[in-house]
């Protein structure tokens, strides 16, 4: 790796602190979806493999060789039926389940040779490592990358640098360069910082929006190098105090913090007592739906994006006479987001998962957790063109509909019920064995 | 093919009035404190001695009985961890034409291969690209019907 990590020091403007300071890495799951269903079926290595959202609907995953195929993110499915039927690639449903164990699994090794891990989706995790000399900070980083994909089967791309917009960068050029090899270590002051930035075009820096880089191009700012050459205090003044982060986090400051601020932002609660004790799965679930689209609502004033739906059930303590089971079961959704729609149909899985009759409830509650700003989020989640479109769509009807029951009061739209059992039958008509978390599911070698 | 005598992971949840009872933190009379209260919380866990590293750990089954002679039967549970370096007369798991297969790692003549306890089923080069370790097994779980 030609000058990595140990560049010049004091050849630019920009750079400040280098050396032995806390550095911090983004390690990002390659095809995460598609490389957990691989883990189990060798077979589908180097096949066009999709996985499709709830419901079937959509290609949410996709591997590198269905990518070369032009298979866009959020294809409809029934447009890939002429490449199933010729058995060109293969599509499965979305097994949350799997996706979810081996995330904590990738996380469970990398908390073990770091100093702190702060997951940042399903497959991105911030990584924080202390007092790494820069020469140890790459062999390190190559020896997390072997680690986590002998131990869990997952390869990642590892990104590490002094800011996070610096590892979000350094592991998009881990991931896309293939003189990398998976890993890039990336320090203010070195060649390679200089040439890399340059390299990278604003509308790829982690936080600046579309819009921005219109607004962005009329000042002469079009690379990232120029934003990270700015003055802060002038992006303060004609653009906001979140651009001035980021620019500041370009020249290798620190301003986003692990435990960004808005902590009572992390979580949205909507929960209610009912007048009585009731074990009817019809009214349970007719309150369920009515605090996920309440829960939504708020989601989307605040302007962040859920990433997973908690939903509980309580039967009443202060009656231990009856029997008592208070369980409670989270849902990832497939993206970050805050549609109604998404969230609701999250929020009946789990509430399918749960309910068990001859318990009377008493209480019940959806809790929107794991929320990321609606604008930080947008571009470096979700940014193929395609799945914009979709959003905006998405977001006008979403705003439509808060518009109509601000208006007309709460309730006036909402979305019909749907019959959740019919639902659960089609949703995952091509899901694969749950491997890792049902006895009854497990691999079976020969 | 599910096996019967493995417990579901999600069984129901048992009826238990709330507040639960708290057995262990007090016993005999007037609160003197039980002479068991030292030894509490002790109990011996399976997965502390079968698994070492729970992110690296997966449980397999297996079918057939192409290594009945290593005391491995068909329905028994593997536990495999890809956290260890696969060494000669290891039983592993590997991918063999892309399939996940119990094997043993073997040198024969100083090459490499995945073996069978089964004579009917031929050694198979484990360089070859398309044959690569999995994980490797630490114990087999034999469940007898009671």
């Amino acid at each position: 790796m030609p000058g990595l990590g140990r560049g010049a020091r004091g050849g630019s403007r920009v750079h400040r602190l280098a050396g032995v300071g806390p550095m911090i890495g983004l390690i990002d799951c390659n095809n995460f979806y598609v490389s957990c269903e691989r883990a189990f079926q060798p077979r589908l290595e180097g096949v066009p493999v999709g996985v499709l959202s709830n419901n079937d609907g959509c290609v949410i995953a996709r591997s590198n060789e269905l990518k070369a195929l032009d298979v866009a993110m959020g294809t409809p499915a029934f447009e890939l039926q002429p490449l199933l039927r010729q058995r060109r690639i293969v599509l499965l449903s979305s097994n949350y389940e799997l996706y979810g164990d081996m995330s904590s699994r990738v996380q469970q090794v990398l908390e073990e040779f770091s100093a702190g891990v702060e997951p940042y989706s399903i497959d991105e995790m911030f990584v924080r490592f202390d007092g790494f000399a820069p020469e140890q900070m790459h062999r390190h980083a190559q020896e997390l990358f072997t680690k986590v994909r002998r131990f869990t089967h997952i390869p990642v791309s590892v990104g590490i640098a002094q800011t996070r917009t610096l590892a979000k960068l350094a592991n998009r050029t881990a991931k896309k360069l293939p003189g990398y090899g998976g890993v890039c270590v990336l320090r203010t002051g070195s060649e390679t910082y200089e040439t890399l930035l340059r390299q990278v075009e604003l509308g790829d820096v982690w936080g600046v929006g579309r819009r921005l880089v219109e607004r962005l191009a009329l000042m002469g700012v079009h690379s990232a190098w120029d934003l990270a050459l700015a003055d802060p205090k002038q992006i303060r003044q004609r653009f906001s105090v979140t651009l001035e982060r980021t620019c500041l986090e370009l020249k290798g400051i620190p301003c986003i913090e692990m435990n960004d601020p808005g902590e009572a932002r992390q979580r949205i609660m909507t929960s209610r007592s009912f007048g009585r004790m009731t074990d009817s799965r019809e009214e349970i679930h007719q309150a369920i739906r009515q605090f996920a689209q309440r829960s939504a609502e708020k989601l989307r004033r605040q302007d962040s994006l859920a990433r997973a739906v908690y939903v509980f059930l309580k039967t009443n303590r202060h009656r231990p006479d009856v029997p008592q089971y208070s369980p409670s079961a989270v849902v990832e959704l497939p993206c970050p987001t805050d549609d109604s729609r998404d969230i609701l149909l999250a929020a009946s899985q789990a509430f399918a998962a749960i309910y068990r009759p001859r318990y009377r409830f008493m209480k019940a509650g959806v809790m929107l957790v794991d929320l990321v700003d609606a604008n930080r989020a947008q571009l470096s989640l979700l940014d193929t063109p395609e799945s914009q479109a979709q959003r905006e769509r998405s977001d006008r009807l979403m705003a439509t509909l808060d518009a109509l029951n601000h208006r007309m009061g709460r309730g006036t739209v909402t979305f019909g019920r749907a019959s959740p059992k019919a639902a659960w039958q089609l949703r995952c008509a091509n899901r694969t064995p749950r491997w890792t978390t049902r006895w009854d599911e497990l691999p079976q070698l020969r | 093919m599910p096996h019967p005598k493995l417990i579901p992971a999600d069984p129901a949840p048992p009826a238990q009035p709330m507040p639960y009872p708290m057995p262990l933190t007090r016993a005999g009379l007037s609160g003197f404190p039980s002479p068991a209260q030292d030894y509490e919380g002790r109990t011996l866990d399976l997965n502390e001695r079968l698994v070492k590293r729970p992110s690296s750990t997966f449980f397999m089954t297996v079918t057939g009985d192409s290594m009945e002679a290593l005391g491995i039967a068909e329905g028994d549970l593997l536990v495999v961890d890809s956290a260890i370096e696969p060494r000669p007369g290891h039983i592993l798991v590997a991918t063999v034409e892309g399939e996940l297969v119990v094997k043993r790692y073997e040198l024969i003549g100083n090459r490499p291969y995945f073996t069978s306890a089964n004579p009917a089923y031929r050694p198979i080069p484990a360089a070859d690209l398309e044959c690569q370790a999995w994980g490797v097994v630490r114990a087999v779980v034999h469940e007898y019907t009671v």
